[in-house]
C-alpha cells in the first residue's frame, strides 16, 4: 500500500505545479461545461408542447405541499386509508374467522377418532393451529386492504411530498430531512426502515435515524392496533361511529409514533449526537398514473404473503411453546402463571397484566404474534374454549379484566417497546456496534413504560 | 472483482459472464427496468433513493449470459457523497462490459449530464430514453434518433413500466456486447484556458495510466484535485499493465 501512495505521490508532484489553483473555481467551470454541453443536445432533441399538463401538476403539489394545507391533506389521507382498511376488514375477519375455527373443530374431531394422545392434540391444535388460525383471521383482511392502498400512494409519489412537508420539522429536531423518507419505509418494515437509513450520508444522522425507527408503526403491528381499536374504542360510541372512532384511535397512535420520533431525534441530537443538520436537495417526482394490476399483485405478494408466512413460520412454533409453557406444571402452576404472576406488579402499574408482558417479551422475534401469543396465554388460563368470531374475542379480553384503558396501553405500549428481532439484527449490521444496538432496544421500552404508567395513573387513580 | 481480465477466446464466449451496469438519475424508472430485463420482482417505489443496496440480477439473451448490476441513482458523479462514490467507482474501476444509463424522457436535459459525465468516463454506453410514454402524455417530443447521433452512442426509447422497447433494447446491447456497434462518444469541451490544462496533463499522465483509463478523466480529476483516483488505479489488479512495468516507469521519471 505504501508504494502505492508514493507512486501516486510522484505523480501528483509532476503533475501539482500544472494545476491552476482556485480549486472551487475549477470545479464550477467543469459542471458548468457540463451543463451547456446537456443544454446544447437537448435544445435539438426535446420538443415542449401542451403546457397544461405541467400546470395541472403544479397546482396539485401546490395543495399537497403547501404551509397551510399540506398537514390537514396529509392527516385526511392517512384516516382515509385507515378507515377503508378498518370497515373493510370487519366482514372478511368475521368470515375467516368462523371458517377456520370450523375447521378446528373438526380437526380435533379427526384427532379424536384417531386416539391421539391429549398433550399431542394440545401442542397441535390448542397450541400451534389455533394461534395461526388468530393469525391469518385477525390479519390478513386489514393487511389486504392496507397495504394496496400505501402502495397506491408510493406509486401517485405522494410518499416525497410528505418529506417535503416534513422537512423542516425535522430538521428543527436536528436531524436529516430525509429521516422522513426512513420513516415513511419503517411503516412497511422497521428492518428495510433502518436499511433505508443508508440514503443519510452523515453518519450522526443516519444513527438519529436508524434509532427512531422503530416509532414508526410496522405492518407487524398495525392488525394489532386495528384489532384492538376495532374492539375496543369502537364499542365505546354508537355502531355508526364505532370505525370511526376506532380509525381515529389508530391514527392518534400514528400521530404519537411521529412525534416521539421528532421528539427523541431533538434530545439525541442535543445529547448523544450532537451536531448540525446537513441540508440536501429533494426532487418532487412527477405524478405517475399508477399500475392498479402491478399494485395488487406486488403488494398482495410481497408485503401480504410476506408479512403473513412470517407471522405463520414464528406463530406456530410460538403457539405450540405457549401451549407446553401453559400447560407444564411445577407444583399446580404452571410456568406460563408462574411467569404471568411475577411480571403481574409491573404489568398492573403500567395498566396491563403480566400475560401482556410475556406476550412481548414471546413476540419478540415478530411483533406479528404478540396478539395471538396473548389469547393463547389467556385461553390456556382456561376461561373459554369456543373462540369464533372478534366478539368472543372481546369476551374473552373483557373476562380478564380488560377495559379501554388495557387496550389503550397494550397499543402505546405496542408503539413504544423493543424493535422485533429482525429489525435489532438489522441495526446491529447497519451500525456495527452492540451498544447501540442494545440502546436501540432499551430507549423504545423505557419511554414504553414510562408513557404507560403515566397514562394508566392519569387515568385510574386521576380521573377514575 | 465482477470482471474476467483476460480477454474471451472462442470457446469462453459461451459461457462468460457479461457485466453491465445499470446508471442513471434516482425515481427514472431504474428498478423497473432493471426488474424487466432481469425478472427479478422488487417493489419499484415513486420516489428518489428507493434503491438503497445494489441488486444484482442475471438474463440471458441470444446465449449470451448477463450480469446486471443496479447502481444507486445519482444525478452526477462528482463523488461528493456516498452513492455518487459507489456508482462513479463501480463504472470506473470496476470495469463493467457495458454502462447501461437509464434516462427520463420528460426531463431529459438534467439527465444528459449524468450521461455525459460517464461518456468521460467509458466508450461503452448505451442510452435508455425511459418514460417515453409520460413524455408522450405531457406533450414532450424526443428525437431519439438525434440524440444518438448527438451523443454518438446507441440510444433506445423504452416505456419499461409497460414494456415498450425492451426487447430492442436487449439486442441493442448485444449488439455493443458483440461488437457490432462502435460508439464515437461525444466529448465535453470546456472552456479554452481549462482545455490547454487538462490536455497539457493528461499528455503528462498518459505514460503513467493503465490503457484501460481515460486519461482526460483523470487530469480533470486532478484538476479537482481528487488525488484519490490515483490509488484506486494501482489498486485495480489490472493484469494488462503489470505494477511492475509502472514501477519501473515511475523510477525512470523520478530520476
Amino acid at each position: 500500500m505504501s508504494t502505492i501512495n508514493k507512486h501516486g505521490l510522484s505523480i501528483i508532484r509532476e503533475i501539482e505545479p500544472l494545476l491552476p489553483g482556485n480549486v472551487p473555481n475549477i470545479k464550477d467551470r467543469i459542471v458548468s461545461g457540463i451543463y451547456q454541453q446537456a443544454e446544447g443536445i437537448s435544445s435539438q432533441v426535446v420538443r415542449t408542447g401542451n403546457p397544461y399538463q405541467a400546470g395541472l401538476e403544479a397546482r396539485l403539489d401546490g395543495i399537497l405541499t403547501s404551509r397551510w394545507l399540506g398537514f390537514p391533506m396529509m392527516l385526511l389521507l392517512l384516516t382515509l386509508v385507515l378507515w377503508i382498511t378498518i370497515t373493510g376488514a370487519n366482514y372478511p375477519s368475521q368470515l375467516l374467522a368462523s371458517g377456520l375455527f370450523w375447521v378446528e373443530g373438526q380437526l380435533l374431531h379427526l384427532f379424536v377418532i384417531l386416539g391421539a394422545p391429549a398433550w399431542l392434540t394440545g401442542i397441535l391444535i390448542q397450541g400451534a393451529y389455533r394461534s395461526l388460525a388468530w393469525v391469518v383471521s385477525v390479519m390478513l383482511p386489514p393487511m389486504a386492504i392496507f397495504f394496496p392502498l400505501f402502495t397506491l400512494l408510493e406509486d401517485l409519489g405522494y410518499l416525497p411530498r410528505v418529506a417535503f412537508n416534513m422537512d423542516n420539522l425535522f430538521r428543527r429536531a436536528g436531524a436529516h430531512g430525509k429521516q422522513c423518507l426512513t420513516m415513511c419505509m419503517g411503516f412497511g418494515c422497521n428492518a428495510a426502515g433502518v436499511t433505508s437509513c443508508r440514503i443519510i450520508d452523515s453518519p450522526r444522522e443516519r444513527l438519529i435515524a436508524i434509532l427512531t425507527n422503530t416509532f414508526s408503526i410496522c405492518n407487524g403491528r398495525f392488525p394489532t392496533l386495528i384489532a384492538l381499536a376495532t374492539i375496543f374504542m369502537g364499542t365505546l360510541v354508537a355502531r355508526t361511529y364505532s370505525s370511526m372512532l376506532a380509525t381515529l384511535a389508530v391514527v392518534a397512535i400514528i400521530m404519537t409514533g411521529i412525534l416521539t420520533s421528532l421528539l427523541v431525534s431533538y434530545l439525541l441530537s442535543r445529547t448523544l449526537l450532537r451536531g448540525v443538520s446537513s441540508f440536501f436537495v429533494l426532487e418532487l417526482p412527477p405524478f405517475r398514473k399508477p399500475q392498479l394490476g402491478q399494485i395488487l399483485i406486488r403488494s398482495l405478494l410481497d408485503r401480504t404473503l410476506f408479512v403473513l408466512w412470517r407471522a405463520v413460520v414464528i406463530a406456530a412454533p410460538a403457539g405450540a411453546l405457549t401451549w407446553v409453557l401453559a400447560n407444564s406444571f411445577v407444583a399446580d402452576t404452571s410456568i406460563f402463571a408462574l411467569i404471568a404472576g411475577w411480571l403481574d406488579p409491573l404489568g398492573q402499574l403500567m395498566g396491563m397484566d403480566g400475560i401482556i408482558l410475556i406476550a412481548f417479551l414471546l413476540g419478540l422475534p415478530a411483533n406479528e404474534i404478540v396478539l395471538p401469543i396473548l389469547i393463547m396465554g389467556y385461553l390456556s388460563a382456561g376461561s373459554m374454549l369456543e373462540l369464533d368470531s372478534l366478539n368472543a374475542l372481546r369476551t374473552l379480553l373483557l373476562d380478564h379484566g380488560w377495559t379501554w384503558i388495557t387496550a389503550l396501553c397494550v397499543m402505546l405500549f405496542s408503539l413504544l417497546h423493543f424493535p422485533c428481532g429482525t429489525t435489532l439484527y438489522t441495526i446491529f449490521k447497519e451500525t456495527r456496534s452492540a451498544r447501540w444496538t442494545i440502546f436501540a432496544a432499551l430507549l423504545p421500552l423505557a419511554l414504553g413504560i414510562l408513557v404507560t404508567l403515566m397514562v394508566n395513573y392519569c387515568f385510574v387513580y386521576v380521573l377514575g | 472483482m465482477l470482471k474476467t481480465t483476460s480477454l474471451p477466446i472462442q470457446g469462453q464466449e459461451a459461457t462468460r459472464n457479461f457485466v453491465i451496469a445499470l446508471a442513471g438519475n434516482p425515481n427514472v424508472g431504474k428498478s423497473t427496468v432493471f426488474n424487466r430485463l432481469t425478472g427479478l420482482k422488487q417493489h419499484t417505489g415513486n420516489w428518489p433513493g428507493k434503491t438503497v443496496t445494489r441488486a444484482e440480477g442475471i438474463f440471458s439473451h441470444r446465449n449470451r449470459h448477463y450480469t446486471l448490476v443496479d447502481l444507486p441513482g445519482t444525478y452526477s458523479l462528482h463523488a461528493s457523497s456516498t452513492d455518487e462514490q459507489v456508482a462513479r467507482n463501480f463504472i470506473c474501476f470496476s470495469r463493467p462490459d457495458l454502462t447501461l444509463v437509464v434516462c427520463d424522457a420528460t426531463c431529459l436535459e438534467r439527465n444528459l449530464n449524468l450521461v455525459l459525465q460517464i461518456l468521460e468516463i467509458t466508450d461503452q454506453v448505451v442510452l435508455c430514453v425511459n418514460l417515453m410514454d409520460e413524455a408522450d402524455r405531457k406533450g414532450i417530443r424526443v428525437d431519439i434518433d438525434m440524440l444518438a447521433h448527438q451523443l454518438g452512442i446507441p440510444v433506445v426509447g423504452t416505456a419499461a413500466r409497460s414494456g415498450m422497447g425492451l426487447s430492442r433494447l436487449k439486442d441493442v446491447l448485444d449488439d455493443m456486447v458483440a461488437g457490432k456497434i462502435v460508439t464515437t462518444p461525444r466529448q465535453v469541451v470546456y472552456d479554452p484556458e481549462l482545455e490547454t490544462s487538462i490536455n497539457e496533463i493528461a499528455k503528462r499522465l498518459t505514460p503513467y495510466l493503465p490503457d484501460w483509463i481515460n486519461s482526460r478523466w483523470v487530469a480533470l480529476r486532478l484538476l479537482e484535485r481528487e488525488y484519490s483516483v490515483l490509488d484506486h488505479i494501482t489498486d485495480n489488479k489490472n493484469k494488462n499493465y503489470s505494477e511492475s512495468i509502472l514501477k519501473e516507469e515511475m523510477a525512470l521519471c523520478l530520476q
